[in-house]
């Protein structure tokens, strides 16, 4: 049964990890730009919903389209004045402004928030289902507000999917994913998709750290970390399509807590990474095999 | 610049730096020496980021590795300071030659994930080897004099030779077959496959240098400094202190760690001292500055000094069209 329970909560955290890790592929995916920022992106995210919480009383899972919509704003400004100067520029310098902005954004965050861990404590608390109560069979405890989080956090990602597949702003994105030349030949405007890209990814960063909040707790350090997941869990699914990430997610959530099981929590970060450069170079387009284009 | 010019101005910085120790204080000797750590550190990257154009952010793996080297060997077996550092230097480079061949055939953003996760994975695994290492309590390395003028003069010393013999091998590679190899690799790494330049072998043999150096400095940073710990030397914005470097001295050049190194410590000296709790953020901002409005580096504000004008052409466009960045060659 232990073992079903860990399964259980690798996949309540998967759901949440394939919200981080959707907005971090798709900018890579589009734009060619690994964003560092995104990390800092969740954790915005998250302390904006932890003051709505405490200081208007708004509810984080009520937050979290504001948050998201926040979040856009910030990334498209963010791409449109200073990422979209260098957009065409080698993979260094697009690499090194975004480590610049997470500089200043995390450094900000620190001396506005300072470095205390918060957590959103929601009152009444969500409480937990103990899944033996209504099947004895399986001995199984489910937190609800991860429960809860999760949901929402796919429901995110499939928003994401009917964006990219039904809107012609989605259709616009994908055409310039494929061939960001032609796309502007047939009258896309490149630099405006770019910014909304990049607010898309910003918009789902934040609104995984509003999902975030009321479980994990918040810190500004903890930026990087997100960072890294979202790495792990795009070269998993493979870069650039939906199912990738909803699948690297889960892998990723799987194995996380099944090492924290055999190895000590401890010793997560290390599993993950190990597993990513053995990807690389193993398998550099992922579980599924194919690089796609959303 | 002709030949002679630059024999004068290279017999002029000797002079200076042969006369610093004997007039100047603790305090410009300290910073002389972080001016020449850093001067290593960029000659270090440049070799396989600027002449290769590998994106490496592997510099903090191969600097908290040779601190470690150095600071396991010396508080184990006490044995002479030269042969430790020669020990991280070594035990670097061995690391790049071990994962070298594993990540050098990943292309781009792959590449700079992998190397910057290999830093991440050597601190948790030296973290965790507490027995060894002390793990998060760090690694004391006890100075061997008490006389706090000699050991800056020392560490000074070292430090300056280490970043003479940085720059020595960038000018080194650059005029060898190696520096040929690098720069087609840097152009068009398919058409230099298509050469017959095994790339490969090359790429390994950059990184393998890289490492060598940035290991030795983290070596002589260890027993400088006189205490080490994962969080500290394994940080990632010692990876990507040696690249602003390297950008504000201007990308391709051989001078750039040089240049590019002092500038960054003036700057870091004069916003470190007055804002002390936004440091990062400031450092970030001029990262940001840089490379929006500068993007080729002090070589491109040089030609766009209004008496450099009859050079007026636009700076030239940063790079082809990315199209072709695949996982693999």
């Amino acid at each position: 049964m232990l073992a079903l329970q860990i399964l259980v909560n690798g996949i309540l955290l998967g759901g949440i990890y394939a919200c981080i890790a959707g907005g971090f592929s798709l900018v890579w995916g589009v734009l060619n730009v690994i964003n560092i920022l995104h990390g800092s992106f969740v954790v915005l995210g998250a302390y904006l919903a932890f003051f709505a919480y405490t200081l208007l009383g708004i509810h984080p899972y009520l937050f979290v389209p504001i948050a998201g919509l926040l979040l856009f704003a910030v990334g498209f400004a963010v791409q449109y004045a200073i990422v979209n100067r260098v957009i065409d520029a080698p993979v260094l310098v697009s690499l090194t402004l975004t480590f610049g902005l997470t500089l200043f954004l995390d450094n900000l965050m620190l001396n506005a928030f300072k470095a205390d861990f918060r957590k959103v404590n929601l009152k009444p608390p969500l409480g937990i289902i103990d899944v033996s109560d209504y099947l004895p069979a399986i001995d199984i405890i489910v937190p609800v507000d991860r429960l809860a989080s999760m949901a929402f956090a796919i429901v995110l990602v499939a928003l994401l999917y009917w964006l990219l597949r039904r809107t012609s702003i989605g259709r616009a994105i994908v055409a310039v994913r494929m061939d960001r030349y032609a796309a502007s030949l047939m009258g896309v405007d490149t630099r405006v998709i770019f910014a909304v890209t990049f607010g898309i990814g910003a918009g789902m960063a934040g609104a995984a750290g509003a999902l975030l909040s009321p479980i994990f707790p918040i810190s500004p350090l903890a930026s990087t970390a997100y960072l890294g997941k979202a790495f792990v869990i795009c070269i998993l699914g493979g870069l650039g399509s939906v199912t990738g990430v909803l699948v690297g997610g889960v892998a990723l959530g799987i194995l996380e807590s099944f090492g924290a099981y055999i190895f000590g929590p401890e010793h997560s970060l290390t599993l993950s990474f190990t597993l990513l450069i053995l990807l690389l170079i193993f398998r550099p387009t992922g579980l599924l095999g194919k690089r796609g284009f959303i | 610049m002709n030949r002679s010019l630059g024999l004068l101005l290279l017999a002029l910085c000797a002079v200076v730096l042969v006369a610093l120790p004997f007039t100047s204080s603790n305090y410009i000797i300290r910073l002389s020496t972080f001016a020449a750590m850093y001067v290593a550190l960029a000659a270090s990257w440049n070799v396989i980021g600027g002449m290769a154009g590998y994106p490496s952010f592997a510099t903090a793996a191969f600097f908290g590795l040779g601190a470690y080297g150095a600071g396991v060997v010396l508080s184990k077996t006490g044995t002479l300071l030269v042969l430790g550092w020669l020990c991280g230097g070594l035990a670097a480079a061995l690391f790049a030659l071990l994962v070298g061949p594993a990540i050098l055939r990943l292309r781009g953003h792959y590449f700079a994930v992998a190397s910057l996760v290999t830093a991440v994975v050597l601190r948790e695994i030296i973290n965790s080897a507490t027995n060894l290492t002390g793990g998060g309590m760090g690694l004391n390395l006890p100075p061997r004099t008490s006389d706090v003028d000699l050991l800056a003069r020392q560490y000074y010393a070292v430090m300056v030779l280490l970043a003479a013999g940085a720059v020595a091998t960038g000018v080194i590679v650059s005029r060898a077959r190696l520096g040929w190899a690098l720069r087609c690799i840097e152009q068009n790494e398919d058409a230099a496959i298509v050469l017959g330049i095994n790339t490969l072998y090359y790429k390994t043999v950059a990184f393998v240098l890289s490492g060598l150096i940035a290991g030795a400095t983290g070596a002589v940073y260890a027993t400088w400094i006189g205490y080490i710990d994962p969080t500290d030397v394994f940080e990632e914005i010692l990876s990507v202190k040696p690249i602003v470097m390297v950008l504000i001295g201007g990308l391709g050049t051989l001078y750039a760690p040089v240049v590019g190194a002092l500038c960054f410590l003036l700057l870091e000296e004069l916003v470190w001292r007055n804002i002390l709790s936004f440091h990062a953020g400031v450092l970030g901002l001029l990262i940001v500055a840089l490379l929006v409005f500068l993007p080729g580096g002090l070589k491109d504000l040089a030609t766009r000094l209004p008496w450099a004008r009859r050079s007026s052409a636009k700076a030239q466009p940063l790079a082809a069209p990315p199209a072709a960045e695949a996982a693999r060659p």
